[in-house]
C-alpha cells in the first residue's frame, strides 16, 4: 500500500529504499531472543546449579549450532520441522500448521542460531552467583522460587543481558539457517541478510549500501553496550 | 535452651571421603563449637540449618526437632527459625543495607514494607547504629559494619538460635576485641542463644559456657564453664585450645 502510494507520487525513482526486510528481521529477532531467553535460562541454570549423568553432554549439544554450519542446522531444523518431519508433522497433522516458508519459521531458525550464545552467558552469569547468597536467602525464609527470582536472576542480570544482546545481534544477522527453513521470499520472509544478497546479485548497491548501513550502525551498538555491561563486575555496586 | 545434635554424614569427593559423626548437647546460652580446619564443625552448624542434610541422627533446638530421620522429620531450611552468621556475611551485593535487612521481612519485590515492618528496621538499625549507613551498599562499608549489618539482618525475625561461622576471621585483630563484646551486648540485648564454632581460643575464653571440641569429625570432647573453678578456667581452657599448650603437654609426656 505504501509503496504503491510512493510509485504515484515519485513514478520515475524511488526516494526511500524498500525497508519492509529490516522490519520484518527485527521481528523475527525480537520474537527469537524472547523464545531463546526462555530456554537458555531455564537450561543453564539447570546445568549450573545440578549435577547430574550427562551435564556435559546436554551442554555439549545445546552449543552445538554455534559450532555447525547454518545450512547443517536448517537441515536438522527441515527435518525435525518440515511438513513431514517428526515435529512438524504431528503439528500439521494435529494443526495444520507448517512452519516452513514462513516468517515463524525463520523465527525457529534465528532461535536456534541465536540460542547458545544466551544459554553460555546465561551458564556462566549463573555460576558466578556466589550460592551462599542463595543459601543466606533460604534461611531468611525463601522458598526456591524466591531465592530465584530475589536472589540469582538479579544478581545474573548483566550478564543475562549481555547474552540476550548477543543473540538478538546474531538472530538478526542469520541467513543459511533462516534461508533452508523459511526461503527467501520477498515481503514475506526476506531478512536483511537475503534482501543485501539479493541486491547485490541485481547489482542494486543503493539498496546494499543502506540496509548495511543500518545493519553495521545496530550490530556496533549492541556490542559496545555489551562490552560495557561484561567489564562490570558481576554484583557490585549499582 | 536446649541444642541437640546427634548426626552422621558421609561427603565424598572422588576417591576421598569425609565421615562426620557429630553427638553433643548443650543445655547453655553460648556455645562454642572449638576445632581445626576441616574437623567437620562447618558441616555441623550447616546441618543444623539445613543447608546439609545428614544421612541419619537428629537434630533439636529448644524442644523442636529440626530433623530426625527415625521420624521422618526433615524441616526446610526456610521453617528451622535459625539465625545464621555466614563467615564472610553473605550481604546481597545488589540490596542496601536497608533492603538486606527488611530482606526477610517482604517477600516479593513489589510490596513495600507495612508501617510495622519499617519500624522494626528502623529500630534494628539504631540498635546496631548503622541507621546512618541505610542507604549504603555491602561494598561500601567495613568490615565491623558489614558484620552489624549481617547481625541486624539474622536478628530481625527473632530466630531461636543464632549460629556463627568463624564470625570474627575477617576482621583485624584490633576489630575483632571490639567485635566480641558487641556481640556479648546484642545476646544479652535480643535474649537469642548464640552457637559459636571458630578456630581462635580467644572466643572460647570470651564465649564459651559450653565447650565442644571437634576433631577428624567427631565429638573429642564437650565441657562446661560451670563445672570449673573459675580461677583454674583459664588455664583448662588454654590448654584444650591452645596449640602451644599441647605441644608442651605433649613434650612432657613424651620426656
Amino acid at each position: 500500500m505504501a509503496e504503491g502510494c510512493y510509485q504515484n507520487l515519485f513514478p520515475a525513482k524511488k526516494i526511500m529504499p524498500d525497508l519492509s526486510p529490516l522490519w520484518l528481521t527485527l521481528r523475527i529477532a525480537c520474537f527469537a531472543t524472547l523464545i531463546a531467553f526462555g530456554f537458555a535460562v531455564a537450561f543453564a541454570w539447570i546445568i549450573a546449579r545440578f549435577s547430574f549423568w550427562g551435564r556435559d553432554l546436554l551442554d555439549a549439544i545445546l552449543t552445538l549450532p554455534l559450532v555447525m554450519p547454518p545450512t547443517v542446522l536448517g537441515y536438522y531444523l527441515i527435518v525435525l520441522w518440515g511438513r513431514n518431519g517428526w515435529l512438524g508433522g504431528w503439528l500439521n497433522e494435529h494443526f495444520g500448521i507448517t512452519l516452513m516458508f514462513t516468517w515463524q519459521g525463520a523465527v525457529l531458525a534465528a532461535t536456534v542460531v541465536a540460542f547458545p550464545l544466551l544459554f553460555k552467558s546465561a551458564r556462566a552469569a549463573f555460576e558466578g552467583v556466589d550460592t551462599e547468597y542463595e543459601k543466606a536467602a533460604r534461611i531468611l525464609g525463601d522458598n526456591e522460587m524466591q531465592v530465584f527470582f530475589r536472589i540469582t536472576l538479579p544478581l545474573a542480570a548483566r550478564g543475562l543481558v549481555a547474552g540476550t544482546m548477543l543473540a538478538f545481534a546474531r538472530a538478526m544477522g542469520d541467513f543459511g539457517a533462516t534461508l533452508m527453513v523459511a526461503g527467501n521470499i520477498e515481503g514475506r520472509t526476506q531478512t536483511v541478510a537475503m534482501a543485501v544478497f539479493d541486491a547485490v546479485q541485481v547489482g542494486d548497491y543503493r539498496l546494499a549500501n543502506t540496509l548495511v548501513a543500518i545493519m553495521s550502525v545496530v550490530c556496533v551498538t549492541i556490542l559496545v553496550l555489551t562490552n560495557k555491561l561484561a567489564a562490570r563486575r558481576q554484583g557490585g555496586t549499582r | 535452651m536446649r541444642l541437640e545434635v546427634d548426626i552422621c554424614k558421609t561427603l565424598r569427593s572422588g576417591d576421598r571421603s569425609f565421615v562426620l559423626e557429630a553427638s553433643f548437647s548443650s543445655q547453655d546460652d553460648l556455645t562454642v563449637i572449638f576445632g581445626a580446619s576441616g574437623s567437620g564443625k562447618s558441616l555441623t552448624i550447616q546441618a543444623i540449618a539445613g543447608l546439609v542434610r545428614p544421612d541419619r541422627g537428629r537434630i533439636v533446638v529448644g524442644g523442636d526437632s529440626l530433623f530426625d530421620n527415625s521420624q521422618g522429620i526433615d524441616l526446610p531450611t526456610r521453617e528451622r527459625k535459625i539465625g545464621y552468621l555466614f563467615q564472610d556475611y553473605a550481604l546481597f551485593p545488589h540490596l542496601t543495607v536497608r533492603e538486606n535487612i527488611a530482606y526477610p521481612l517482604k517477600k516479593t519485590w513489589y510490596f513495600t514494607l507495612l508501617p510495622r515492618q519499617q519500624h522494626r528496621v528502623e529500630e534494628i538499625m539504631a540498635a546496631f547504629e548503622i541507621t546512618h549507613l541505610a542507604e549504603s551498599f555491602p561494598s561500601e562499608l567495613s568490615g565491623g559494619q558489614r558484620q552489624r549489618v549481617a547481625l541486624a539482618r539474622a536478628l530481625i525475625k527473632k530466630p531461636s538460635i543464632l549460629l556463627l561461622d568463624e564470625p570474627f576471621s575477617a576482621l583485624d585483630s584490633m576489630l575483632r576485641h571490639r567485635m566480641r563484646m558487641e556481640l556479648l551486648e546484642i545476646r544479652h540485648k535480643f535474649a537469642v542463644p548464640l552457637v559459636v564454632i571458630t578456630h581462635d581460643p580467644a572466643d572460647v575464653e570470651v564465649f564459651a559456657d559450653t565447650l565442644v571440641v571437634f576433631e577428624n569429625g567427631g565429638v573429642k570432647e564437650v565441657s562446661r564453664r560451670t563445672q570449673q573453678p573459675e580461677s583454674a578456667l583459664a588455664n583448662i581452657w588454654r590448654q584444650k585450645v591452645c596449640w602451644r599448650a599441647k605441644w608442651e603437654e605433649e613434650q612432657a609426656l613424651a620426656e
